[in-house]
């Protein structure tokens, strides 16, 4: 990397931002009509507009019922991530300190099911969903998000626990540690860094998620997420414009506002599971 | 004694691996069988009466057009989004290691749409391409922006190709820049002793030393866009007249709309076989192209 500034870095830098600038035009024509009334986005959807009108997003407020499809989203996301985080760590543990033949082909087995798209078993899942009773639940769904996460999140703590001296937790057992306590106690804490990383990739995911809650969840609008939300709010009102994008707004703040202030984990996380990928 | 110690081994099996076994058991692996099972029947969905029905679902899939049509789209897509999305990824990255003063601003703002998710994106920039555009070519008589860029099977391809890109680009960025950083400096600046020009440098230090950052991110954009679900469903809904529609919209539709399991199932299958073998290609063929530093 150049450490002078030059007339080239100028140049380039003015280069950058006008990139940069180019990027941020959808957010701008976003913002800018959410807040026009229906005649004035007709005019001129380009245009900033005349006057701030709210009454789209309270109108929107309601339509989409934002409190409930906050709250599922918030529910469905957080316990699917708790549940990932245990399971998996737990697991990648154990198949690194027991490496049996079950373990290490199991192991095998999870890495080689990442390449299954989801519409391969889209449709017998539904099936297997309804068997067990998973469908129309807010459970369920979790259930099917820790199906669909634990090879991911397995082979992610897999690479990380192996650079753990194993040392550490001979150590505990001699001073007295159960194996539940040796993972607990002093293993766990030690994975900090990596379940950061797995908390905030998975968050991204399955916030955004479509297909799989709305295949799991079907049409109650109780149950509904914010993409679910969304989408029927889209089926209902087709270009109601100032509506759906004060809705479109209120969809995307949440997850806009946890990525800027998660940023520096995100990164980390793309760049950690990429290279270990 | 020995046979306490082989139950607590047990039961610690139970507890570590168990739950993560099951939830991969009854939610990957069973309905990847069953899918297998029911590709070869006639399942409507609902009926419990299900019948054998060999390869029929496999050869009728063959002389199905719109499945044909979509694959065809589908692999036309993937060619040119995931070169394009590359290109720009790249290039962000390749801009963004330099000693820019508003270089980590930047990286937020290329990043951003990705945390977006694909189906909201598409929504907006449904409003973008109807609304927004023909607005800029009002203003500007711009030929570009007067296009029918949702109602014709050319610019609608494009338009799925722009956003996503404009999505995926800033994700393929941050893996390009954590590559590009642990290029050793004292190759280049011998190389530019040496007489060579900046692109020399780029074609033979630069890009042989990051092809792993290639690797991965020709993987994840080739399966991604292969498996484009989200915006293709929220931007063109795979019109006009069906020119648009994904392998996966058209498996969604085939099971869902139609009910024909069966034939969904035989769909999806062939579909998984051949994100498989691609993915698969693919990565041994960029693989070969990594050097040691």
């Amino acid at each position: 990397m150049d450490t002078r500034y030059t007339s080239r870095t100028l140049g380039l830098e003015i280069l950058a931002i006008i990139v940069g600038l180019v990027f941020l035009v959808p957010f701008y024509f976003l913002l800018s009509n959410s807040v026009k009334p229906f005649a004035e986005i007709l005019l001129n959807s380009a245009a900033l507009p005349k006057a701030l009108t709210w009454a789209n997003y309270t109108k929107a407020w309601d339509v989409m019922n934002f409190p409930v499809a906050f709250k599922n989203s918030l529910l469905i996301t957080v316990f699917s991530i708790i549940g990932l985080v245990i399971i998996s760590s737990m697991a990648a543990h154990r198949m690194i300190r027991r490496p049996t033949k079950f373990n290490t082909f199991l192991f095998t087995a999870f890495v080689a099911a990442m390449v299954i798209p989801f519409q391969s078993i889209m449709i017998p899942l539904v099936k297997v969903a309804k068997t067990f009773n998973l469908t129309s639940s807010i459970p369920g769904l979790v259930i099917c998000y820790l199906g669909f996460g634990v090879s991911l999140t397995v082979f992610l703590y897999h690479g990380f626990i192996k650079s753990i001296p194993l040392e550490i937790e001979e150590a505990a057992v001699v001073d007295g540690c159960t194996p539940y306590g040796v993972f607990w106690k002093i293993v766990f804490p030690l994975l900090k860094p990596m379940t950061v990383t797995i908390m905030v990739l998975n968050a991204l995911w399955i916030w955004n998620d479509f297909l799989l809650p709305s295949l799991i969840l079907g049409a109650d609008p109780d149950l509904r997420t914010i993409p679910l939300s969304t989408y029927s709010f889209f089926g209902q009102y087709t270009k109601q414009w100032d509506l759906a994008l004060a809705a479109l707004v209120m969809g995307i703040l949440p997850i806009v506002i946890f990525f800027l202030a998660m940023q520096k984990h995100i990164i980390e996380g793309i760049t950690a599971g990429s290279v270990k990928g | 004694m020995y046979r306490n110690k082989k139950a607590s081994n047990w039961l610690q099996q139970l507890v570590f691996i168990g739950p993560a076994f099951a939830a991969f058991l009854i939610i990957i692996v069973a309905p990847f069988v069953m899918g297998m099972y029911y590709s070869f029947t006639n399942w409507n969905g609902v009926s419990n009466n299900i019948t054998f029905a060999g390869f029929d679902n496999f050869v009728k899939l063959f002389s199905d057009e719109q499945f044909l049509a979509s694959f065809g789209f589908t692999v036309r897509f993937t060619i040119v989004a995931v070169i394009v999305t590359n290109l720009i990824g790249f290039l962000l990255a390749l801009m963004l290691t330099q000693a820019l003063k508003s270089r980590n601003l930047l990286r937020t703002v290329f990043f951003l749409p990705n945390v977006i998710g694909g189906l909201l994106l598409g929504f907006i920039w449904q409003f973008i391409f109807v609304r927004g555009f023909s607005a800029v070519g009002g203003m500007t008589n711009i030929g570009f922006f007067n296009l029918p860029w949702l109602g014709d099977e050319i610019t609608s391809f494009w338009a799925l190709v722009i956003v996503s890109a404009w999505q995926g680009a800033g994700y393929l960025m941050v893996i390009y820049i954590a590559s590009l950083v642990n290029v050793p400096k004292e190759l280049n600046e011998a190389a530019e002793i040496d007489g060579a020009t900046a692109w020399q440098r780029l074609r033979n230090i630069t890009i042989p030393l990051v092809m792993p950052a290639v690797t991965i991110c020709l993987f994840l954009t080739i399966s991604n866009s292969f498996k484009m679900f989200d915006l293709n469903l929220s931007l063109t809904k795979g019109g006009p007249f069906n020119s648009t529609q994904s392998v996966a919209l058209n498996i969604y539709l085939e099971a869902f709309q139609n009910n024909r399991y069966g034939l969904g199932t035989a769909k999806a299958f062939i579909f998984f076989v051949v994100v498989a073998l691609v993915s698969s290609v693919q990565v041994y063929l960029t693989k070969k192209q990594e050097v040691e530093a």
